[in-house]
């Protein structure tokens, strides 16, 4: 496949750097709106959407942005389309709305949009962008869906809503059951690659915990450095 | 008071940030490694934390409800955080560089922590006052340092034990953290 097409882009957010299992981005929403598979899959897509607009936007104006105060003019165009997202949620899917609470605005400070916004969508074209931030939407929604499925199944006995089995460990819904679940999915996923060890070389090369750590530190320590420019600059 | 004390121990315990609603997952993970690194995170935090809901709730109620403009609230919150700890950072720098060189490294940080603008939208959901929002704001961050805390003496120990190979780094950290989360239920009982 041919870099920065959109095919290219797609499989590379939803399989290669996917943001749930790969990357470790975004843990909040990850463990808190997974009580339902149908919950993950709602954020998931919301999250998608603000994802490619934002990324779209940002691309669009990466030649107007000065370089000094790119992190808070990154910050309030995400802000912006977190609450227009939020408005129409609100006003066509309440059920959704409500389940979702405090954690439609929490998007904003989401590091998978402001990471591909620095990472990408502010080297890149408009197109190529907006297909960045689709495959990431998706590879998120996906990572989101399956937690959801897995906590609903074992708290449940629900898939999307239909009774498989009756009972289930109610934990599984409840927070502790969050952390179970992504331990043992990402535990999974680490015997998977110890299994085919080109593969690993080719993932992260690093502790999932070292890479966790340093993503978000790093998330963070970027915005901040765009930030004291902005402010010296200002 | 009362009410006072019980949205206190309500966010400090019961309703754990990070155990039980999931906000600030990130810096929990990242830097829970050591004791030290940790215990200055979470004075970061609370530091940061007060400061920010008392100036969230204050523009929320004197500015954004007197001008009919609470649909802002979103980007209007996370602006003002972002630029508070960057005065923050400045005011420590200039006049209390000790305690700059202690919490200096953590508060960028901040500004990424999805708990400072959580509290500052739970503060706005929940209906608070000036003075509620920020004993909640305040009380939230304790609990966060107690969690991050308890966090990082569980991962010293942890370095030094025999773990199965696939769980090694992250997911026995998940692992923990679900447990701990299990004996915060046991709070629930207090209110």
């Amino acid at each position: 496949m041919k870099a920065n097409s959109p095919a290219e882009r797609l499989y590379n957010g939803i399989i290669k750097e996917n943001p749930t299992f790969v990357l470790m981005l975004g843990m909040c929403p990850t463990l808190a709106t997974t009580t339902s598979a149908i919950n993950g899959l709602g954020m998931g897509l919301t999250t998608m959407v603000i994802l490619a607009m934002s990324n779209m936007m940002i691309s669009l104006l990466r030649k107007v942005i000065p370089d000094g105060v790119r992190m808070p003019a990154y910050i309030v165009i995400v802000a912006s389309f977190v609450t227009i997202v939020q408005f129409l949620l609100q006003g066509f899917i309440p059920t959704l709305y409500s389940a979702l609470g405090i954690y439609i605005p929490l998007i904003v400070v989401n590091c998978i949009i402001l990471g591909r916004a620095e990472a990408y969508a502010s080297k890149n074209g408009v197109i190529s962008s907006l297909f960045d931030g689709i495959g990431m939407g998706l590879g998120f929604t996906i990572g989101l869906t399956c937690i959801g499925i897995v906590r609903e199944l074992l708290g449940s006995g629900k898939i999307f809503g239909f009774q498989l089995f009756d009972g289930g460990a109610t934990i599984f819904i409840l927070a502790p059951g969050a952390f179970f679940v992504l331990a043992m999915l990402v535990a999974i996923q680490n015997k998977v690659k110890a299994g085919k060890p080109e593969k690993a070389s080719t993932g992260t090369g690093c502790g999932e915990a070292a890479c966790a750590g340093c993503t978000n530190m790093m998330c963070g320590s970027r915005m901040v450095s765009g930030n004291e420019e902005g402010g010296k600059n200002a | 008071m009362k009410e006072l004390l019980i949205i206190a121990i309500g966010s400090a315990l019961v309703n754990n940030v990070v155990l039980s609603q999931f906000l600030g997952l990130c810096p929990f993970l990242g830097v829970s490694k050591k004791m030290d690194t940790a215990a200055g995170m979470g004075g970061a935090v609370i530091f940061v934390l007060t400061l920010s809901s008392f100036c969230t709730s204050l523009i929320y109620k004197f500015i954004l409800v007197k001008t009919g403009m609470e649909y802002l609230q979103t980007i209007v919150f996370i602006l003002v955080i972002a630029a508070l700890v960057q005065l923050v950072e400045m005011f420590l720098k200039k006049t209390i560089p000790a305690l700059y060189k202690s919490l200096g490294v953590y508060l960028p940080l901040i500004t990424t922590n999805c708990a400072v603008l959580g509290v500052a939208l739970l503060n706005v959901q929940n209906d608070y006052n000036v003075l509620e929002g920020t004993i909640n704001g305040f009380a939230t961050a304790v609990g966060f340092t107690i969690a991050i805390v308890l966090m990082a003496g569980l991962r010293e120990r942890i370095e030094y034990n025999d773990i199965p190979k696939p769980f090694r780094g992250m997911p026995i950290v998940l692992l923990t953290a679900g447990l701990m989360s299990i004996a915060f239920f046991g709070f629930s009982g207090l209110i």
